[in-house]
């Protein structure tokens, strides 16, 4: 309980850091009301987008210059042979990178291959038409999923290393998470799937649901990027779902969907095309839920925060301090919320796969 | 929806697949197994000793019962012992009582036929005493009554005269 706390608290004081260091982005612009929305706004749509460099914050001086705090991260591209190169070399999008006589620039957060000196053509609806090489770069959102990755894999490591060399039972770390581990088996598992088949989901659902939860906690700390508002990533999650849930389906599952048994021929002929959709919308329906939850958390909070400089007098700026804070632990919630979500309805759509025909007369 | 198409990204797609499928395995392999595993292991154990808990309870009942009926016999034979001891003890004094009635009425039986046989030897013996007594005194009498020549004639004159009447 006391570690819970701990964590929580620690997860709270980091989210009031990244007041501060919004703060300090924004300090020492005196612009107009209109320009400040403006930025605010464009400043919140960058936020969201995936970046090629990890920037911690970014400032700019007295002389009007931009300065960046943070540090650059790998360039993949695969464009008629692999091109690695730091993404120092675009400068923020401000120059042209240059390799093996290719030229790419950063143009909003896409790379576009260009020519020396970095011309951008557009079609008539402002959309740059230049061509865009496959992009594998190791970009902010990768990296944060690296941290997870390996943060979680060095917990639960731990954690299981607990078990042995404390005879059977948890130590540390492990006290905190297993129960959470239990109650995703008890809670989630079981109930969804059932006694007999849960066993083969549980590395899944224990996974998506530890990582959704940590990449959203970790959104909500100010170094932290948050990755499930990329639908590239949600997408990933419900595929898996989706992808399993199809592989395991029994023949139950298919009969369902293709020839419903108890209503008449003309409605199973209606029916399954509606239940084969179905299949697909499920899991979508979990990708749009996760992203859209956690980027409408994020564009709102951001909102408010921003709220602050536009008002810039003590009574609305504390006020939406005080509206922000109150989100941000409702965004808390939220963060474990979706990770839970998600993790029981693909447990839900796993138990439709697997479950066996039990009443005959229906 | 063009915006969220815009913002799809083949790169972090392909990352998020790959690092997260490895996280997967990864985590099957060497975390979520033993966890579980060690988790299953627990529970049954917990099962296993709450059962056995509750067999040993329910042997210790039986045994409790057990004791209790063999005491509860042990405290019937005692009591059936301890009235045959009293009883033996009642018919052993009825008994002694009986014995020593009778022989006390032997004994005073043979009392009183050894007093009676006295009784009677010492009745002959004083009869013998009167009689030899009473002899004597006739005789002294007889003799001085026949002391004298007429008496003795007389004597006979009248016995003959007694005789004659016969």
């Amino acid at each position: 309980m006391r570690r819970k706390i701990s964590v929580k608290t620690i997860t709270l004081l980091l989210f009031l850091v990244s007041f501060v260091t919004f703060g300090q982005e924004e300090h020492g612009q005196a612009k107009s009301g209109t320009d400040k929305r403006s930025e605010i706004k464009e400043y919140i749509q960058h936020h969201l987008q995936d970046s090629y460099d990890f920037n911690l914050f970014s400032w700019t001086t007295d002389a009007g210059e931009e300065k960046h705090f943070g540090f650059p991260l790998p360039v993949i591209l695969w464009d008629d042979g692999l091109k690695v190169f730091s993404s120092s070399k675009f400068h923020h999008g401000e120059t042209v990178a240059e390799v093996d006589g290719n030229y790419y620039k950063n143009y909003h957060g896409k790379i576009y291959k260009t020519d020396a000196e970095g011309t951008i053509n557009y079609d008539a609806e402002h959309h740059a038409t230049n061509e865009k090489p496959l992009d594998f770069s190791i970009t902010k959102n990768v990296t944060m999923i690296l941290m997870v990755f390996a943060i979680m894999f060095f917990m639960f490591r731990r954690m299981a290393k607990s078990y042995q060399k404390n005879n059977g039972m948890p130590k540390g770390m492990g006290r905190f998470l297993e129960p959470i581990v239990i109650y995703v088996r008890d809670e989630i598992a079981i109930p969804n799937i059932g006694e007999e088949h849960y066993k083969r989901y549980m590395s899944y659902l224990l996974t998506v649901f530890f990582f959704v939860w940590i990449v959203n906690l970790f959104g909500l700390t100010p170094i932290g990027m948050n990755v499930t508002n990329n639908i590239a990533v949600t997408l990933c999650l419900a595929l898996i779902t989706y992808v399993i849930t199809t592989f395991s389906g029994n023949k139950n599952y298919w009969k369902h969907i293709f020839w419903m048994p108890g209503v008449p021929v003309p409605m199973k002929i209606i029916l399954a095309p509606i239940e084969l959709l179905g299949t697909i919308i499920k899991p979508f329906s979990l990708m749009i839920r996760l992203y859209a939850n956690i980027t409408a958390g994020h564009i709102v909070l951001m909102s408010i925060i921003g709220m602050m400089f536009v008002f810039h007098n003590w009574v609305g700026s504390s006020l939406s301090f005080l509206l922000a804070f109150v989100l941000g632990i409702l965004e808390l919630l939220v963060a474990a919320l979706q990770a839970y979500i998600f993790t029981v309805l693909s447990a839900l759509y796993f138990g439709m796969a697997v479950e066996e025909h039990h009443d005959e007369a229906h | 929806m063009e915006k969220l198409l815009d913002q799809f990204s083949l790169g972090l797609f392909f990352w998020q697949a790959v690092l997260f499928i490895a996280l997967i395995l990864l985590l099957r392999k060497f975390a979520w197994k033993p966890i579980l595993d060690s988790v299953n292991n627990r529970e049954e154990g917990i099962k296993n000793a709450l059962e056995s808990a509750e067999k040993a309870k329910l042997e210790m009942q039986n045994l409790q019962a057990d004791n209790e009926k063999l005491l509860q016999e042990a405290r019937l034979e005692r009591e059936a012992m301890l009235k045959e001891a009293r009883d033996i003890k009642a018919k052993m004094i009825e008994d002694a009582k009986g014995e020593a009635q009778s022989q006390a009425s032997k004994i005073i039986e043979q009392a009183q036929t050894a007093i009676e046989s006295e009784k009677k030897a010492a009745m002959t013996e004083l009869k013998n005493h009167v009689a030899t007594l009473s002899l004597e005194i006739a005789e002294k009498v007889v003799r001085k009554e026949l002391s004298t020549q007429d008496s003795q004639e007389k004597l006979v004159e009248s016995m003959l005269g007694e005789a004659k009447l016969n």
